[in-house]
C-alpha cells in the first residue's frame, strides 16, 4: 500500500468509509457533575454499534454549570442510528429507564435540528396526571413529580438526518502498550472535537470486523488482515514491525465533526511519535462503493 | 432607521381606538393617507391628523411622543416581528389580543392592558390597571402567550383566566391576583393585597415575594430547590433581576386551587 510518512509514522493512502445516520442529542444536568456523569454514563451503556444495540451512542462533552440550560453541571450526549424511528425509539426508552431514574436529573435538547422527537411529552405520563408543563422561551417542559423532587424534562428534542457514522482510524503498532498509548491519545483528541463521538468502550474496538463469513447466516467476521497472530498464515495487511492494531470509530452530527474528529486523532498520534506510540496508522473501508463518505488519510495529515 | 413617529399635539377630547395605527397595518402607506385614518369612538369624528404629527421612518417600529389614557387599544393584534414604543400613559386594552412583537410604554397603562395577548413582550415601566391579561366579559381563556412586566403596581384581578404566557409585577398587585388561572406563571416582587390570591387557580404557578396567609384551599407540600424556577431565573434575569433572584432561592410549594383540579401552585421564598 503506497504510504506517506509524518515525523517517522507510515500514515496509509487509504480512506475511511462512512454513512449517513440521524443523529440525535441531550444535554443531562444533575446537581453535581459526578451525578450528572452518572446519568450520562448509564443511558449510553450497551451502544456501541448499531449491529447489535438500538443504537450507537457517546458523551460528546461535559459542560460546567454556567454553559447548560439550568445553570447546574452537564454532560452533551450524542446518539445515532440508522432512521429517525429508531432513534426515537432509544432515546426515549434511554431516557425513561436511565435518566429519569437517576437521582436529581434533568434533560435538555442538545441542538434544534430538523425534525424533533417528542422526549419530555412521552415521559410525562409518568406523573400520572400530577406532572406540570411550563412554557419558556418558546420551548416546552414537563415536570415530573418524583421522589427526590422533580424531573425535568424538555417536551422535545432535536433530531438531525445530515449525521455521519463509521469514521474510523486503524492505530498500528509494535504492541499492546504503545499500540495504546497512541491510540488514547487519539480518543482523548476525539472527545475534545465537538459534535463527535467514539461510541466503542472507552472509545476503542479491538475486533474490527470484515464483511462476510465463512460461516452460513453471519454477516461479518473477524478482520484476519488485521489480526497479527495469523500475520504468516492468511493475506495479511500488516508489516512484519506491527504485532497489535486497535480502531477508534467515529459518528458525528455532521460529515465537518466526523473530519475534524480523525484529524484530531491523527494530529495526537503524530505528535507521540513511532518510539512512544504507533508505527503506522491505516482507516478501514469497504473499497468505496458501500457508503457515500469517504474521508482520505492524506487530505487529513 | 427611525421609527414612525407620531406626535401627541394636544390631548384627546373623546377615547381613541388606535388599533389602526400598529406597524404592521401602516406598512407601505404615505403619511396623507395615515392622516386621514379615524381613530375616533364618538359621533364626532378624529383622524391620526387632528391629533398627531406624523414623520414616516422605519416600518417595523412606531413610536408616539406623549400619550393619554385615552389611548385605547393600542398595538391591538400585533404581529411578530414588530415594535412600538409610548412615551407617555395609555388607556384601556393595550395590546389587545396581540400575536406577537414588542410593547413598550413609559408610562401607566389603563384596564385590561396585554388582554388574550398571544405572543406579545409588553413592557410596562409605570403602573397598570385591573384585569391586566384577563378576558373581556363573556370570553373564556385571558392571556395565552407571551410576556408582560409591570415595573409598578397592577389593580385587582391580574392574570384573571390566564392561560399560558408570564406576568411579572414588580411592584404591588391589588385583590384576587390569578383568579381563576388556567395555566401560566405570575412573579409579584412587592405585595399582593386581599384574602384570596389564586381563587379557583387550576394550574397556574403563582410566585410571592413574602410568606403569607393562604386561603384555606392551599395545602403546603413544603420547601423545595426547583429546576424550572432556575431556568425561568436564567431566562428572566436580563429583563428582571428581581423576579430572577427570587426564583433562584428555594420555594415553599403550596398547592392549589384545591376547590378546583389542585395542580396550580403558590410559590413563596422559604
Amino acid at each position: 500500500m503506497p504510504q506517506l510518512i509524518r515525523k517517522g509514522i507510515r500514515i496509509d493512502e487509504s480512506f475511511a468509509e462512512a454513512f449517513p445516520m440521524t443523529g440525535s442529542g441531550v444535554i443531562v444536568t444533575a446537581p453535581t457533575r459526578k451525578w450528572a456523569l452518572q446519568a450520562a454514563t448509564t443511558m449510553t451503556g450497551y451502544a456501541t454499534s448499531v449491529i447489535g444495540c438500538d443504537c450507537e451512542a457517546g458523551i460528546d462533552c461535559e459542560l460546567p454549570a454556567r454553559e447548560t440550560p439550568d445553570g447546574r453541571p452537564g454532560v452533551r450526549v450524542l446518539l445515532f442510528g440508522f432512521s429517525p424511528k429508531s432513534v426515537e425509539k432509544a432515546l426515549v426508552n434511554r431516557i425513561g429507564q436511565c435518566v429519569l431514574t437517576c437521582p436529581g436529573s434533568a434533560v435538555f435538547s442538545a441542538f434544534d435540528g430538523e425534525a424533533k422527537i417528542k422526549v419530555g411529552d412521552s415521559m410525562r405520563q409518568f406523573g400520572d396526571k400530577w406532572q406540570i408543563s411550563k412554557a419558556i422561551d418558546g420551548r416546552r417542559y414537563w415536570r415530573v413529580p418524583v421522589m427526590d423532587g422533580e424531573f425535568l424534562a424538555e417536551s422535545a428534542v432535536g433530531l438531525t438526518k445530515k449525521s455521519v457514522g463509521g469514521g474510523n482510524l486503524l492505530i498500528m503498532g509494535e504492541d499492546w502498550a504503545s499500540t495504546m498509548r497512541a491510540t488514547e491519545a487519539a480518543v482523548e483528541a476525539v472527545h475534545e472535537t465537538p459534535d463527535a463521538i467514539a461510541p466503542f468502550p472507552g472509545g476503542v474496538v479491538r475486533s474490527g470486523s470484515k464483511v462476510g463469513s465463512k460461516y452460513k447466516g453471519m454477516g461479518a467476521s473477524t478482520n484476519d488482515a488485521y489480526c497479527p497472530t495469523l500475520r504468516g498464515a492468511t493475506n495479511s495487511a500488516l508489516d512484519a514491525d506491527i504485532g497489535c492494531v486497535l480502531e477508534i470509530v467515529i459518528d458525528g452530527l455532521t460529515s465537518e465533526a466526523v473530519s475534524a474528529a480523525m484529524r484530531a486523532g491523527l494530529k495526537a498520534i503524530i505528535a507521540l511519535g513511532p518510539k512512544q506510540g504507533a508505527k503506522r496508522v491505516g482507516a478501514g473501508n469497504y473499497g468505496g462503493k458501500l457508503g457515500p463518505f469517504h474521508y482520505h488519510l492524506k487530505d487529513l495529515v | 432607521m427611525k421609527p414612525l413617529l407620531f406626535t401627541l399635539k394636544a390631548e384627546p377630547d373623546q377615547r381613541l381606538d388606535l388599533s389602526p395605527l400598529t406597524p404592521d397595518r401602516l406598512v407601505g402607506r404615505s403619511a396623507k393617507e395615515i392622516e386621514s385614518l379615524s381613530i375616533g369612538t364618538t359621533r364626532e369624528a378624529v383622524t391620526v391628523g387632528d391629533l398627531f404629527k406624523v414623520k414616516l421612518g422605519d416600518v417595523t417600529s412606531v413610536r408616539f411622543d406623549g400619550g393619554s389614557d385615552r389611548f385605547d387599544l393600542l398595538g391591538a393584534k400585533l404581529l411578530p416581528g414588530f415594535a412600538i414604543h409610548v412615551e407617555g400613559d395609555v388607556g384601556a386594552q393595550l395590546g389587545r389580543a396581540a400575536k406577537g412583537g414588542t410593547i413598550t410604554v413609559a408610562g401607566d397603562a389603563g384596564p385590561y392592558a396585554a388582554s388574550q395577548s398571544a405572543g406579545a413582550n409588553i413592557d410596562i415601566y409605570g403602573d397598570a390597571g385591573d384585569f391586566l391579561g384577563a378576558p373581556l366579559a363573556g370570553e373564556i381563556p385571558g392571556m395565552s402567550g407571551g410576556r408582560v412586566i409591570v415595573r409598578g403596581s397592577v389593580g385587582a384581578r391580574a392574570g384573571d383566566r390566564l392561560r399560558r404566557g408570564i406576568i411579572i409585577v414588580e411592584g404591588d398587585a391589588g385583590e384576587d391576583l390569578g383568579s381563576r388561572a388556567i395555566a401560566g406563571t405570575i412573579i409579584v416582587l412587592g405585595t399582593a393585597a386581599g384574602e384570596r390570591i389564586g381563587y379557583l387557580n387550576k394550574r397556574a404557578s403563582i410566585v410571592l415575594s413574602e410568606q403569607r396567609e393562604l386561603g384555606p384551599t392551599y395545602v403546603d407540600c413544603g420547601a423545595h430547590s426547583l429546576g424550572f424556577a432556575k431556568l425561568f431565573a436564567k431566562s428572566l434575569a436580563p429583563e428582571s433581576r428581581g423576579a430572577a433572584r427570587l426564583l433562584s432561592g428555594r420555594l415553599q410549594r403550596f398547592a392549589g386551587d384545591t376547590a378546583v383540579f389542585g395542580k396550580g401552585e403558590v410559590l413563596v421564598p422559604a
